[in-house]
C-alpha cells in the first residue's frame, strides 16, 4: 500500500529519519515505538504530506478492490497530541467545518451523532474552549475519522486521555482495524501498542532498528526488547 | 468554492465571538489619526494634503496587526495541519484567508475613515464611491502579499517584528500609489489622473495575487 524507500528528513544538521526503508500492507497494524526524537512523527508528518522529505521517495499504490491510488489527502486520517480543533467553535461548529473542507454532507443529526459516540452528548453546542484536555482529544477522534479514512496516522493518541476515553479510542482503532482501514501509531506505551498492532516497529536514530510481526514475540519479549533498545542507545 | 467561503466564514465567526483582531486594530487605526491630528495642529490651513498619507499609515499598520494574528491563531492547537489535510489545492487556504483578512481591513478602514472626517474636518459625499474603489483596489493588493507573507513569519520565532519587516518594502508600491490615489479625490478632484495608480495597483494585485496563490503550498510545508 505505501513503499518507504531510502526516505531521510533533515532539520538543519539533524537528521530526523536517515535512509528509512518500510513497506506498509493494506490493512496492517504498525505500532511505532522509539525514544523521544527517534523520528516517528516526522514519519507519519511525511506520511501525511505536511512535512516534505530531505531525500527518498513515499510510494502510495492502489487500494485493494479499487481502481484509485491511495490519496494522502483524502484518504488519510491524522490524529495527533494536537487535536487541530478551534477553541473558539463549538464542537458541531468544528466538526462542520472539517466536514465542509471534505466534502462530506453531515446535517444536524448527523454531527449529534458522531459527537454522542465519543461521549461528548449533551455538550455539542459549548465552545470547545470549555473542554478538559480529555474531551478536546475525543473530539479530535470525531474530527480525525469525519471521512472514513481508509489509513489512520496516529502521534501519541491517547495524550490527555482519561481511562474511559482511552477505552474509546481502542475500541475506534480496534473496530477500524477489523474493518480492513491500515493503520500507523506512534505510541510509548508497549502494552497499548502491543494489543492493537499486528506489527511493531522500532525506530532508533530516524532508522528501523527492529521490524517483527506481532505473532512472532510475547508481550514479556517485545518489552524486553524494547528496553534493551533503550538501553543500548543511551549507552552509545 | 464552498471550501473558500467555509475558512471565510470560520474566520470571520471566530472574530465576532472573540474579537482579537478587530479590537486591536481598530484601536492602533484610530490612535495613528489622534497622534497625526494633534501633530499637525499648527499646520491646519494644509492639512488636508497630509490626509491620504494619515488614512494609509493607520490602514497598513492595523492591518499588519491583523495579519500578524491571521495564522498565529492558526498554529494553536495545531489548526493548520488540520487544514493542510483537506483534499485540494492549498490555494484555496490562501484564498479564504485573503477574502476574510480584506474584508476585516475593510471594515476597519470604514470606521477609521468615519473618524478621520471628524478628527480633519472633512466632507466627502461626491467622492465616496472613487475612496471605495481605492481602499478596495488597495486592501486586496495589500492582504494578497500579507497573507502568503503571514503565513511565512508564522513559522519563524519573532513573527511579530518580520511579518511588517518583509510586507512593507514588497508592498510599497501598492501604498504610494493608493496614497497618490487618495490624494487625488480628496484634494484635487482631477478624476481622470486616477488612471494611472489604479492600473499599477490592480496590476500588482493580479501579478502578486497570482504568485502568492500559487507558492502557497510551498511555504507552509516544512
Amino acid at each position: 500500500m505505501i513503499q518507504i524507500r531510502g526516505l531521510s528528513k533533515y532539520f538543519g544538521r539533524f537528521s530526523a529519519l536517515r535512509n528509512l526503508d518500510l513497506a506498509v500492507r493494506q490493512g496492517e497494524f504498525i505500532a511505532l515505538f522509539g525514544r523521544n526524537g527517534a523520528g516517528k512523527s516526522t514519519l507519519l508528518r511525511l506520511l501525511a504530506g505536511l512535512s516534505r522529505p530531505s531525500s527518498g521517495t513515499i510510494q502510495y499504490s492502489r487500494l485493494a478492490g479499487s481502481p484509485k491510488r491511495l490519496n494522502p489527502r483524502s484518504d488519510i486520517g491524522y490524529l495527533s497530541h494536537l487535536t487541530s480543533l478551534y477553541l473558539d467553535l463549538t464542537a458541531m461548529e468544528n466538526l462542520r467545518f472539517y466536514a465542509q473542507l471534505m466534502d462530506i454532507q453531515l446535517d444536524e443529526e448527523d454531527l449529534v451523532q458522531r459527537i454522542g459516540r465519543v461521549g461528548l452528548a449533551g455538550r455539542e453546542r459549548e465552545p470547545v474552549r470549555n473542554y478538559s484536555r480529555g474531551m478536546q482529544q475525543r473530539l479530535a477522534i470525531a474530527r480525525a475519522f469525519l471521512h472514513d479514512p481508509e489509513m489512520l496516522l496516529l502521534d501519541e493518541p491517547f495524550t490527555g486521555l482519561d481511562q474511559s476515553g482511552s477505552d474509546l479510542l481502542k475500541r475506534v482503532l480496534a473496530d477500524a482495524h477489523a474493518r480492513g482501514k491500515t493503520c500507523i501509531m506512534a505510541i510509548h506505551d508497549a502494552q497499548v501498542g502491543y494489543e492493537l498492532a499486528d506489527r511493531l516497529v522500532i525506530l532508533e536514530r530516524g532508522a528501523a532498528a527492529f521490524d517483527t510481526p506481532k505473532s512472532s514475540l510475547s508481550l514479556a519479549e517485545f518489552r524486553e526488547q524494547y528496553m534493551k533498545n533503550a538501553t543500548d542507545l543511551t549507552d552509545a | 468554492m464552498n471550501k473558500i467561503w467555509a475558512i471565510f466564514r470560520k474566520d470571520l465567526l471566530i472574530e465576532l465571538r472573540t474579537k482579537d483582531s478587530f479590537n486591536a486594530m481598530l484601536f492602533f487605526g484610530i490612535v495613528v489619526l489622534v497622534i497625526f491630528n494633534f501633530a499637525m495642529e499648527s499646520l491646519r490651513s494644509s492639512i488636508h494634503s497630509a490626509v491620504p498619507g494619515v488614512l494609509w499609515v493607520a490602514f497598513a499598520f492595523s492591518g499588519t496587526l491583523g495579519l500578524n494574528r491571521m495564522f498565529a491563531a492558526e498554529k494553536e492547537n495545531g489548526c493548520l495541519q488540520g487544514l493542510l489535510m483537506i483534499p485540494a489545492d492549498r490555494g484555496v487556504i490562501y484564498l479564504g484567508k485573503t477574502l476574510a483578512a480584506t474584508v476585516f481591513m475593510l471594515i476597519v478602514e470604514f470606521i477609521v475613515f468615519v473618524f478621520s472626517l471628524v478628527f480633519f474636518n472633512l466632507t466627502v459625499w461626491a467622492e465616496i464611491p472613487y475612496l471605495a474603489l481605492i481602499f478596495f483596489i488597495g486592501t486586496l493588493g495589500f492582504t494578497a502579499v500579507g497573507t502568503l507573507l503571514s503565513a511565512i513569519a508564522v513559522n519563524t520565532r519573532m513573527r511579530e517584528v518580520l511579518l511588517p519587516l518583509i510586507l512593507f518594502p514588497v508592498i510599497l508600491p501598492v501604498l504610494v500609489n493608493a496614497v497618490e490615489a487618495t490624494n487625488i479625490v480628496l484634494n484635487t478632484a482631477d478624476y481622470h489622473a486616477l488612471k494611472l495608480p489604479l492600473t499599477v495597483m490592480t496590476v500588482f494585485t493580479i501579478v502578486f495575487g497570482t504568485i502568492s496563490y500559487l507558492l502557497f503550498e510551498h511555504v507552509l510545508e516544512d
